[in-house]
């Protein structure tokens, strides 16, 4: 037994969670900013990027030093590259957040209109791709994964709706152009956080079963093994 | 140049202890393919069976078939024919020691009545340079004896002996395990450059090795062949999860 070396892919993977649970909070808080104009919230976003940063440079340097010393082979050589691309994607769900965040302190300082466009009901579909996401990846689950998959294409059907509906908008009320434009971004920035979650679950997929579902590969092109959920 | 090895059914034994348990495998000709498993799996029984060691040994016996080309190895041939077809490197280099680095080299043909000195000169020197021993031995190939050398190079002067007889197929048993990491980064170099002209099988307890000189890997436990696939399949998916936690250092 390599008991040192599973030691580290423990922590690596603990690591990983704890930086899952700031991206998610992140998202959250960006999200709930925008619904209640919070400044806040929005200042608590972008404090929380540095430590997901911090996070990201600690991540890598973990799975780099495993990758150096260890020499991993088979499913943890693929659990640490999917952590290491999963990192890559929490961070930019975090880079995202502040985006979002900004843009509300944005909209704060301009007059609210009414906007033909549910926002709020992306960033729920967004959120719960974060969240299954993650928990696929916690539980190791290729089918959680494949089900966060499936729930891309609605979050993309949202964002061209939002995109049809403030063009339209801001043709026809010029004047709330600023406020339609900000919404706009806000509904592109979540259309990306989706983007990372879809990622985040293809990597999980690749861990559990070996297949690159990337690009609209097929998972079924490898059988998964129950016993390699339990590591 | 190499020639394929099929080997079906085979069975070993040490007298009433089973050994191997109905092995079947294809080895390809003029590649590498490695075989991996914990200490006492039957690698080594099974590398040992395909030149026909293993019955050297008191009360060992084989059954099944081995054929290295279109040479059955286990019906009617030689031992001796069969070794000059199947070269063969061990762990521990093991030159002759009182034989000069020249004599080491031609040891093999001498044997077979091979008299023809400047052709022996010749596969020598071809023999040399295969082993990639050649430009650090070629002034002292006389003055020299075989265990002066350093443990890399002895192994080195092994394989050359092993080239010698121009065999087919050459079978190394953890060929690296008393080697340095130079030492072991030249005979892995070997090894690739080795394949072009003779299929390799190579038993190895250091994984890492197996990943980087073999195309196939077999991972053996408890007699049988658990699995045997693409190295890279080996070791980034395995099929089976014996396989999986033996790369992965669960267990072994």
């Amino acid at each position: 037994m390599r008991t040192r070396f599973h030691q580290q892919i423990e922590e690596l993977r603990e690591k990983l969670l704890r930086m899952g649970g700031l991206a998610e909070l992140a998202i959250d808080r960006a999200c709930q900013a925008y619904t209640e104009r919070d400044l806040g919230r929005c200042q608590l976003v972008l404090e929380n990027e540095s430590l997901i940063n911090a996070a990201e440079r600690e991540i890598d340097e973990l799975a780099f030093d495993i990758l150096a010393t260890q020499q991993p082979a088979a499913v943890d050589l693929r659990f640490i590259l999917a952590v290491t691309k999963i990192n890559a994607d929490l961070e930019r769900v975090g880079d995202q957040a502040v985006n979002i965040a900004e843009r509300v302190m944005d909209m704060v300082e301009l007059p609210a209109v009414e906007l033909p466009v549910d926002i709020a009901r992306m960033a729920t579909a967004v959120s719960a791709m974060v969240r299954r996401a993650l928990e696929s990846f916690v539980e190791g689950k290729a089918e959680l994964a494949q089900a966060v998959l499936e729930m891309d294409h609605v979050v993309d059907r949202m964002r061209d709706e939002a995109f049809i509906v403030l063009v339209r908008k801001m043709n026809e009320e010029p004047q709330s152009t600023q406020q339609a434009l900000d919404a706009l971004l806000v509904a592109r920035n979540l259309e990306r956080v989706a983007d990372h979650a879809t990622n985040i679950s293809e990597d999980v997929i690749f861990w559990v079963l070996g297949a690159d579902v990337r690009h609209h590969a097929q998972a079924a092109s490898a059988s998964p093994r129950p016993d390699t959920r339990d590591r | 140049m190499g020639v394929g090895i099929t080997v079906e059914q085979l069975n070993a034994f040490y007298g009433k202890t089973q050994a191997l348990f109905d092995i079947n495998l294809t080895v390809l000709a003029n590649h590498a393919t490695a075989l991996i498993g914990p200490s006492g799996c039957g690698k080594s029984t099974f590398i040992r069976c395909l030149n026909r060691m293993h019955e050297t040994i008191p009360e060992a016996r084989v059954e099944g078939k081995v054929r290295i080309g279109e040479f059955s190895v286990y019906n009617g041939t030689s031992a001796t024919q069969l070794r000059r077809r199947v070269g063969m490197v061990f762990q521990k280099p093991n030159p002759f020691p009182t034989m000069s680095i020249y004599d080491n080299v031609a040891a093999g043909l001498k044997l077979n009545g091979f008299g023809n000195r400047k052709q022996l000169d010749q596969i020598v020197e071809k023999s040399l340079h295969s082993s990639a021993l050649w430009d650090e031995v070629k002034d002292s190939l006389h003055k020299k004896s075989g265990a002066s050398l350093s443990g890399g190079q002895q192994q080195r002067l092994c394989i050359a002996r092993a080239l010698a007889v121009q065999p087919e197929v050459l079978l190394m048993d953890e060929p690296c395990s008393a080697l340095d990491p130079i030492s072991t980064g030249k005979i892995e170099e070997l090894i690739f450059q080795l394949k072009e002209q003779y299929t390799i099988v190579i038993v190895t307890h250091n994984m890492q090795q197996a990943a980087r000189v073999a195309e196939f890997t077999g991972f053996f436990l408890l007699g049988k062949m658990i699995e045997f696939d693409k190295t890279e399949k080996v070791f980034t998916n395995p099929s089976d999860k014996r396989t999986e936690d033996y790369v992965t250092g669960r267990f072994g």
